[in-house]
């Protein structure tokens, strides 16, 4: 018996740019990929959601802010706050950090420039429902672009993050300014993860390189897995 | 009732913005030893205190209009 396809949402936002690239990206490694509309106030049955990249609400205030106050977001909140898997890529990385879901901000870029380029990365964790595919200490080719990608938080946080192995990606070269260059992050519970580079557009080595297909298919495999646990 | 917000990041947080500025009225010929950009409301609330209305603004600056990990926030009402 074939494997059955698990469900995987993408929110659209207005402003969302590259909501259909991952809707095309999780289908090419066998996802049900499932469009959200950001009004939606109840999300219809997934077994993971996907916050895409672009300039929701036109980044007015900061990055993320209006987002956070769409009842798609609220939905999607709920559904990470009962465990579902919650993947948020660029923009979506900066609605998450300021929904609360994920700890940090993401500031201007450090040279004040847009960075648009293919960029190395280091797995830092591979236990996770996003990185199962991969292997600690690998290194991921996957392109950012983005102005405002600069992950901060105070030191602190950021030695309790560490400590908790809550930093998934590091980018291998300076990229934007990050603190420890750190380029993803994961919740505690692990659940819920941000990246700033965009794994939507390496899943195909047409394209450069396929390395954001083994994120992404660690999220389809983990979602397949609950999938069939609750059925 | 009229508040005015202003929105500063935080001391310590690289601000690559006020550096450009900073670097490009060095270029105008003044001598600038720091500076940092920030952001301004101008905020028309309904209240019927000064206090009242102060309360509300720090609550809309507290859950939307500055994020306490980088940014601070000063408020002032105009009576």
């Amino acid at each position: 018996m074939a494997s059955p396809q698990p469900r995987i949402g993408v929110i659209t936002y207005p402003g969302s740019q590259d909501d259909r690239d991952a809707l095309w990206a999780l289908a090419a490694v066998d996802a049900e990929a499932v469009p959200v509309w950001h009004e939606e106030t109840e999300l219809p049955d997934l077994d993971a959601v996907v916050l895409p990249g672009g300039f929701s609400y036109g980044d007015y205030l900061r990055c993320g802010a209006i987002a956070r106050f769409s009842p798609a977001t609220q939905a999607v909140c709920a559904f990470a706050e009962s465990g579902g898997l919650v993947l948020g890529i660029c923009n979506g990385f900066q609605i998450l950090c300021e929904a609360g879901l994920l700890p940090g901000v993401l500031l201007r870029n450090e040279s004040l420039r847009f960075v648009c380029r293919d960029v190395p990365l280091l797995v830092e964790r591979d236990d996770l429902p996003f990185t199962s595919r991969c292997t600690k200490g690998q290194q991921l080719v996957i392109p950012v672009k983005h102005g405002d990608g600069r992950w901060f938080a105070p030191p602190d946080l950021v030695r309790s993050l560490e400590a908790n192995g809550q930093v998934v990606l590091r980018y291998a070269e300076t990229c934007n300014g990050s603190v420890d260059e750190i380029a993803g992050v994961c919740n505690e519970r692990g659940n819920v993860m941000g990246l700033m580079p965009h794994p939507e557009h390496a899943v195909d080595p047409l394209l450069g390189s396929a390395d954001g297909a083994l994120i992404l298919a660690s999220l389809v495999e983990a979602a397949r897995d609950r999938a069939l646990a609750v059925a | 009732m009229r508040a005015t917000v202003v929105v500063r990041p935080k001391q310590g947080i690289l601000d690559p913005q006020g550096e450009a500025v900073n670097t490009a009225l060095g270029h105008l010929g003044f001598s600038v030893t720091s500076a940092r950009v920030g952001k301004v409301l101008d905020i028309e609330v309904e209240a019927t205190s000064p206090d009242e209305a102060r309360v509300q603004v720090e609550q809309m600056c507290e859950q939307l209009l500055a994020n306490p990990l980088m940014e601070s926030y000063e408020v002032e009402i105009h009576g």
